[in-house]
């Protein structure tokens, strides 16, 4: 439950919700002291003094006929306001009711509630409307209620919504058990949990019926001319175009200003309340590349090196000193627990950063760095030198096209090929990602594909572009286990066909087993090991890593995630100064936590390397194990 | 498909006996005297009870609305209280000059709407910003106000177009367009705001997808990422969400009408209200009924070819 006083708080820190709820509360204040303050009777004609511009006099000038604009506006606003507060309670009184009953409780009245609501939002709500005012004379509230039920569904839509949502909440499911009944449970629970989204939507829902309001009463209908009112204010000032334009500025411009407060006052609730939809706010921008303090060379002999890269979400480290680099035709396993970081350094390679980020270090690709690259360098390194393949094969495919849709176009943008030599591209890439039925799969959308035939479709789109390298990231992870192996072997197959290298990211030490040369460790942010599989398998050189290695004894066997391992991970933004691994180290001492640990290579070994200050400790300790 | 298709069919149709039965229900519960209203306050007891029975008004609701159905079965509307005219008569002249409004209206909000939403979708500022005020000012103009406000700066001050009426295709395109010009913006208008929205939003979502950052990853253009990929699959939502905003515009149509003095279904909407001449108005409910199912059919059409699973099953 949101507190109601942090509510009105953050509410009046917002300059324009706060700005717009004064302006309402005058409105409302003057409207309803009109007999008061207004100036002269709104019904008082003086033709001495007819269509006249503002004066002392007439602070809003005279219509047609004489009378004071001002004053018509005061006691026509009272139709105005007084038939939304109608409209508007009749919506918000019946769609909170009906909302809650169909959310909390579901099931067929649910089904019998939202079919009614739907066909209300079909039908042309003004012949209902012109119908009751024939019927009733005119009567201003009879409108206003009919136009009230007709708004029902906005108010049902979002308490529905959001009472479904709470419903299975565990706070909800404790007092069912403790025997709460349910009218009680719906008031007391369930209400105070999903007015949030209601207020906003009551705020807008004042905005569109002032306006619908409006028409009307420049309709004549649900006021009686010469009776004032803001719509009919309007149709008055239109009369009077030619001779005095002036007319038309008070009344609309009074509406117009009422519906913006209504608006900016939901908005402010919006915020106040956190009631955001999940809907991003913008399109993906391009991370910031931060410059690095000192530019590293290209490393030798490498097809791809990753060299301290530093990636940072809104201020806060998720990913830090990581470097690691790809010899061409070598396949390297990335293996972590989740929140590792290994993802955010993929995406960091494949410049597919989220909006937010800010990355340094340096991302070596044949030579050159792409993270400060021109733009032109990293697009044509896209799919024609680093490809990529995802986690879910089934979301991976654009639904609304076909396998020949997609892929036909990665071969057209990477080879420009068109027509029949592009349909041919296309089939032999399907053939060569061990597809039985190359033309049929081609024609089929993605919906109509299995998960693994999808892996395989996600491959030949990757592949359309002859790349250098693969990043595959947890590839079989949302595959059964017998698709995973032919997955595997799919893409060990590939790798030695073409001789492309392949960065396989996994939290799955079996199929590092299966299909990686090197493996590299990370843990909270940073690489903890690298190694040759074999080399890491035999005595791993971080103890982390030997956690994990102990508590997946049959670490070959694939499709296992990692067993865990005692504690937690720490989280990006609390992470202590020294080793990340420190809480949970049975090796740790009062050196590991005093400062940062780097990344050294491990004694008398060439391309083993750990971030640990006992590694010789650890190694003995191995060592003395597998004697043992 | 078919089967779905025949299955929304029927769902739209149902709607065509809800919106007569709703009105009739509304004569059923309102008190007042039909009669009485018409021939106004001065009229002599005698003089509502023959009204009454000569409009048949003396019957009860249910039996009223039973031979109202079986007319409306055949075609036959009923006759207007106050010409005894044929209302299916009165009605079709005008017709014409409602669709020529709405559709116009229609394809306006739908083509500016979903320009400003890919627009908007870009990352820039500026855009981004656009379309907030766009969708502000779509609520905060209503239609009644906009339209006064076109024709004083486009009719009065410079003349460009005419203030008010109807020219008929057959007498003068031209003309017809000019006439519709004013009209059409001010209906448009408020449905903008919706469909800029609901692309703007839909584009987002697929932007930010795993198929997105797949095909960019492996070398897709940012247009056709853009205007391939995630345009084509907002516009289901988009299209659904044009359904619902062309119900609203038809309401507001009778509002525009009646501001540029249009010769349509509206103006008589309201006369006849003012006439409490029920038959008119009920007919004018089964034709805007009739546009609705029209419109709903024809959606569900455009998206079950647009949607590849819809389309399968
Ligand atoms: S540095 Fe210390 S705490 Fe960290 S892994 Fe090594 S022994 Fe454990």
């Amino acid at each position: 439950m949101i507190g109601r006083f942090r509510v009105v708080r953050q509410f009046l820190r917002r300059p324009l919700g706060l700005t717009s709820a004064v302006f309402l509360v005058l409105v409302i204040i003057s409207v309803a002291l009109a007999k008061l303050i207004a100036p002269y009777d709104p019904l008082a004609q003086d033709y001495s003094a007819v269509l006249a511009t503002p004066n002392a006099a007439h602070p809003l000038g005279t219509d047609q006929l004489g009378r004071d604009v001002l004053s018509r506006l005061l006691y026509g606003g009272q139709v105005t306001l007084i038939g939304i507060l109608e409209a508007v309670v009749v919506a918000v009184v019946v769609g909170i009711i009906l909302g809650l009953i169909a959310g909390y409780l579901g099931g067929p009245l649910d089904t019998v509630l939202s079919r009614l609501t739907e066909l209300v939002m079909a039908i042309p709500g003004i012949v209902v409307l012109l119908m009751t005012y024939a019927l009733t004379g005119n009567n201003a509230h009879a409108g206003m209620f009919v136009l009230g039920v007709l708004s029902v569904p906005t108010i049902y839509r979002v308490t529905r919504g959001a009472a479904a949502a709470v419903r299975g909440e565990t706070f909800i499911s404790a007092s069912r058990v403790v025997g709460i009944g349910r009218g009680a449970i719906m008031v007391r629970h369930v209400l105070p949990n999903v007015w949030g989204p209601i207020i906003v939507n009551t705020a807008v829902l004042a905005a569109v019926t002032l306006g619908i309001q409006g028409g009307l009463n420049y309709l004549a209908l649900g006021v009686n001319p010469p009776a004032p009112s803001w719509g009919g204010m309007v149709s008055e000032a239109q009369s009077s175009l030619l001779q005095q334009p002036w007319l038309m500025v008070p009344s609309g411009l009074t509406i117009a200003l009422t519906i913006v407060a209504f608006l900016l006052i939901a908005d402010a609730l919006r915020d106040a309340t956190d009631t955001r939809s999940d809907i991003p706010s913008s399109a993906p921008r391009q991370a910031v590349v931060e410059d690095s303090t000192a530019p590293s060379a290209a490393p030798e002999g490498a097809l791809l090196a990753v060299d301290r890269l530093r990636v940072a979400f809104n201020g806060v480290r998720v990913v830090q000193d990581v470097r690691f680099s790809v010899a061409p035709g070598e396949t390297i396993g990335i293996v972590g627990e989740s929140g590792s970081g290994k993802t955010v350094t993929a995406s960091a390679i494949l410049d597919s950063l989220d909006a937010g980020a800010s990355v340094t270090g340096c991302v070596w690709f044949q030579g050159v760095d792409l993270l400060h690259a021109p733009a032109h360098h990293r697009r044509a390194a896209r799919g024609s030198g680093i490809a990529y393949i995802s986690q879910d094969p089934m979301v991976a495919l654009d639904p609304s096209f076909t396998v020949a849709g997609q892929l036909g176009e990665l071969v057209a943008r990477h080879h420009g090929l068109r027509g029949a030599a592009r349909q041919r591209r296309v089939l032999e890439l399907l053939d060569q990602v061990g597809l039985p039925d190359p033309a049929g799969t081609a024609r089929r959308y993605p919906h109509q594909l299995s998960g693994g035939m999808a892996q395989r479709v996600s491959i030949a789109c990757a592949l359309a572009g002859n790349p250098k390298v693969l990043i595959a990231d947890e590839p079989t992870t949302a595959l059964d286990v017998t698709i995973q192996g032919e997955i595997l072997d799919l893409l060990r197959r590939l790798r030695d066909d073409t001789g492309m290298a392949i960065v396989i990211i996994t939290h799955d030490l079996g199929v590092i087993a299966d299909i990686a040369d090197r493996v590299v460790v990370m843990y909270a942010g940073e690489v903890v090991e690298q190694a040759a599989v074999e080399a890491v398998f035999a005595s791993p050189g971080h103890p982390y890593t030997r956690a994990l290695l102990a508590a997946n004894p049959i670490a070959s066997e694939r499709g296992k995630p990692l067993m865990a391992i005692p504690g937690t991970v720490p989280r990006p933004g609390s992470w202590p100064t020294g080793c990340h691994f420190a809480v949970r180290c049975p090796f740790a001492t009062e050196a590991c936590s005093a400062a940062p640990i780097r990344l050294e290579p491990v004694a008398n070994s060439e391309d083993h390397e750990s971030r640990c200050i006992r590694i010789d400790e650890v190694l003995r300790s191995s060592r003395k194990e597998v004697v043992s | 498909m078919i089967k779905t298709l025949g299955l929304r069919l029927l769902a739209s149709l149902v709607l065509l006996i809800v919106v007569p039965t709703v009105t009739f229900f509304l004569q059923a519960v309102t008190p007042g005297n039909v009669a009485q209203s018409i021939l106004g306050i001065g009229a002599t007891p005698q003089s509502v009870a023959a009204l009454d029975n000569q409009l048949g008004l003396d019957r009860p609701v249910w039996q009223r609305y039973l031979d109202w159905l079986a007319g409306f079965f055949h075609g036959d509307l009923g006759t207007s209280y106050i010409t005894g005219d044929s209302v299916v008569r009165t009605l079709s002249g005008r017709l014409g000059v409602s669709l020529s409004l709405i559709v116009g209206a229609l394809v306006v909000f739908t083509i500016v709407g979903v320009l400003l939403g890919i627009l908007s979708t870009s990352s820039s500022r500026v855009w981004g910003r656009l379309i907030d005020v766009v969708s502000t000012a779509g609520i905060a103009i209503p239609n009644f106000w906009l339209g006064v406000l076109l024709i004083g700066v486009f009719a009065v001050q410079l003349n460009l177009l005419p203030a008010t009426g109807y020219v008929q295709p057959s007498e003068n395109v031209g003309g017809w367009i000019a006439s519709l010009v004013l009209p059409v913006i001010a209906l448009a208008f408020a449905g903008i705001t919706g469909v800029a929205k609901q692309t703007r939003d839909q584009m987002l979502v697929s932007l930010a997808s795993p198929y997105a950052r797949s095909l960019r990853a492996n070398g897709a253009s940012e247009a056709s990422l853009l205007f391939r990929h995630a345009l084509r699959n907002a516009s289901g939502p988009i299209i659904t969400v044009i359904g619902l905003i062309f119900v609203g515009a038809l309401s507001g149509s009778v509002v525009v009408e009646n501001i540029f003095v249009l010769p349509g279904l509206g103006s008589q909407a309201v006369q006849s209200t003012a006439q409490r001449d029920l038959p008119v108005i009920q007919g004018i409910a089964v034709y805007f009924t009739i546009i609705v199912v029209v419109v709903n059919v024809v959606i569900d059409v455009v998206n079950t070819i647009l949607n590849p699973k819809a389309r399968a099953s």
